[in-house]
């Protein structure tokens, strides 16, 4: 009895020592990583002045200019506009899922939508490039195709799993107490959907929409297909231009590590990453709050 | 921080020592079949720089080791401005360069090697109905002066560029040998390699762009530079001026195994066998400067 315990409790010390040390492996890595890429990023400081990296859109990394304004413009314009397609779809279409699909099609729909999030963001890209872009020339009229408008779009129909499947989490996890009582109080379904339902799950839908910002400001390659790269502000939603990630993967291939414009990929790397990690602080701030007492 | 920094390097250089040595075994094998064997070198070659030069390089590292199985060849990429920043900082014994020597690194006892010549040719999307452009014309279309296609003979058409970053040695290039310096336009569509460029334009109406020789294919129209198509031919008689010579740079001049790699892939013999199949021109047949 007493040997079985024993070992017992060297096994208990062996894996509770197995967890720390892949937590704190995890730690290490996020740790280092963020250091690196400020420490790499940072150093373009002694080389490029903060308000023309920040303020300038000449960006001539030859001639010593690196006015980043219209990646950073250009990262949060895509955002916006995707957020501003994606968002009110996505919670509609949680909405659906959660409260008024019947249960054949939501046995159908919630593996589609997790198959949706696998999608690989080369064949958005891919997709984008050869049905999207000619699209976009033939609808309005315009000579390129590339641009805002096309990534925003592509972007919107990327963040929509995200958006969906965490709201639908939320309005699925109102308590149902909440909703039949509503319901016996006379109101409609759709009335307890809209001040019952909703207003519940409010901080699990802003987590969601969140996180779909998130995803859109980081997304590389399909966005880098067919917003165009070139380093100028965008007079259009259909003018060319570039943003922080589309920028990094072009020139990172060939630009040698350690000089000032390698330096300033890397600090365009750490905006993007500041930018990220404010939005998952928001998100955790949000999850904490509950709009409705219980 | 330092430490797992090092440590990723150690795990790096373990697994490219690893796969030297099956390279060196490959090579082993293939050298009982070898009958001539110049003089004995060995050694380890470090090499980067220039993707677009790698292909010919790769070919020219196996024939290598077919004639000297005591050399070991470590080839990478990273682009031409890496490679000359590397071999200045000896980090590598070779820095492979599609564009001239950066000018910061022009005092740093850097040697040039030509390897061959690269030649770029224009290419158009099919529906432009124009197929010869004079310097000048080019000049202004890339600099954003002409817009449209009416203005140099064609149709009422928007024009739209579509080529390479500013880092890329394409770039540079085609702005030192057709711009003269002068900068490109801002207002283009930018794409990460030769293969997106072409597909780009092959898929734009009134798309303009350019690429290495070796991508032009049917999805797109070549254009002639000043009544000139492009051939080895007419870049031999001095008629097509859009190339660059694809150099090696070693610091300080090369000796032991690396001039023996250098020697040997500038060597007629490798030149006449490999280099026009991968889409370059022969440094031989290149006109005199």
């Amino acid at each position: 009895m007493t040997k079985y315990n024993i070992s017992r409790m060297r096994n208990n010390k062996l894996v509770y020592g197995l967890f720390i040390s892949a937590a704190s492996v995890l730690g290490i890595i996020i740790i280092a990583l963020l250091i690196f890429v400020s420490q790499q990023g940072l150093q373009t400081f002694r080389d490029v002045n903060p308000l023309e990296f920040f303020f300038s859109s000449n960006w001539s990394p030859s001639e010593g200019s690196f006015g980043a304004l219209s990646f950073i413009i250009g990262s949060l314009a895509v955002t916006l506009f995707s957020i501003l397609v994606g968002g009110p779809l996505g919670v509609l279409g949680a909405i659906f899922l959660a409260k008024l699909a019947p249960r054949w099609m939501r046995t159908i729909m919630q593996p589609a939508i997790n198959l949706y999030m696998a999608i690989p963001s080369v064949v958005y890209g891919f997709i984008g490039i050869t049905v999207i872009v000619p699209a976009v020339r033939h609808i309005f009229g315009v000579s390129g195709g590339f641009g805002i408008f096309t990534a925003s779009f592509i972007l919107a129909i990327m963040i929509l799993p995200t958006v969906i499947s965490i709201s639908a989490d939320a309005l699925s996890a109102v308590p149902p107490a909440l909703e039949e009582g509503s319901i016996a109080l006379g109101a409609t379904y759709w009335q307890t959907i809209w001040h019952i339902a909703l207003p519940t799950a409010l901080p699990g839908i802003i987590t969601g929409v969140v996180l779909g910002m998130a995803r859109a400001i980081g997304e590389t390659m399909a966005v880098q297909m067919v917003i165009g790269n070139t380093p100028q502000m965008a007079k259009s939603l259909f003018s060319p231009t570039s943003t922080l990630p589309s920028e990094i993967v072009v020139e990172m291939g060939n630009t040698p590590f350690g000089s000032a414009w390698g330096n300033s990929l890397f600090l365009m790397a750490l905006v993007l990453l500041i930018i990220s990690m404010l939005m998952i602080a928001i998100v955790r701030k949000i999850s904490t709050y509950k709009a409705v007492k219980i | 921080m330092r430490n797992s920094l090092k440590k990723t390097g150690l795990l790096a250089m373990a697994l490219v020592l690893g796969m030297s040595i099956f390279a060196g075994c490959g090579g082993s094998q293939d050298k009982k079949a070898a009958t001539n064997t110049p003089a004995k070198v060995e050694g380890k070659i470090t090499a980067s720089g220039s993707t677009a030069l790698l292909p010919l390089l790769k070919v020219g590292q196996e024939e290598f080791y077919k004639l000297h199985d005591k050399v070991t060849i470590n080839l990478s990429g990273g682009g031409s401005f890496t490679g000359q920043k590397q071999v200045a900082s000896g980090a590598v014994n070779i820095g492979n360069s599609d564009v001239g020597l950066a000018a910061d690194l022009k005092d740093k006892g850097i040697v040039g090697h030509d390897l061959v010549g690269i030649p770029f040719v224009f290419i158009v999307n099919k529906d432009v109905a124009i197929d010869n452009l004079s310097t000048q014309q080019y000049v202004d279309i890339m600099t954003g002066k002409i817009t449209n296609w009416q203005d140099v003979g064609g149709k009422d058409q928007k024009i739209t560029i579509i080529h390479r970053a500013k880092s890329s040695g394409s770039r540079a290039t085609i702005e030192t040998v057709v711009l003269k310096g002068q900068e490109f336009t801002n207002d283009a569509v930018i794409q990460d390699s030769n293969g997106a460029v072409r597909s780009a334009i092959a898929t734009t109406p009134g798309a303009i762009g350019y690429v290495d020789a070796a991508y032009v294919d049917a999805s797109v129209k070549a254009l002639k530079f000043n009544g000139t198509a492009y051939s080895i031919q007419a870049v031999s008689d001095g008629k097509y001026p859009v190339y660059t010579t694809g150099k090696m740079f070693t610091k300080g001049e090369a000796t032991g195994a690396v001039k023996a790699f250098i020697d040997y892939v500038t060597s007629a013999e490798f030149q006449n066998k490999n280099v026009e199949s991968q889409g370059f021109i022969p440094i031989t047949k290149l006109p005199k400067k």
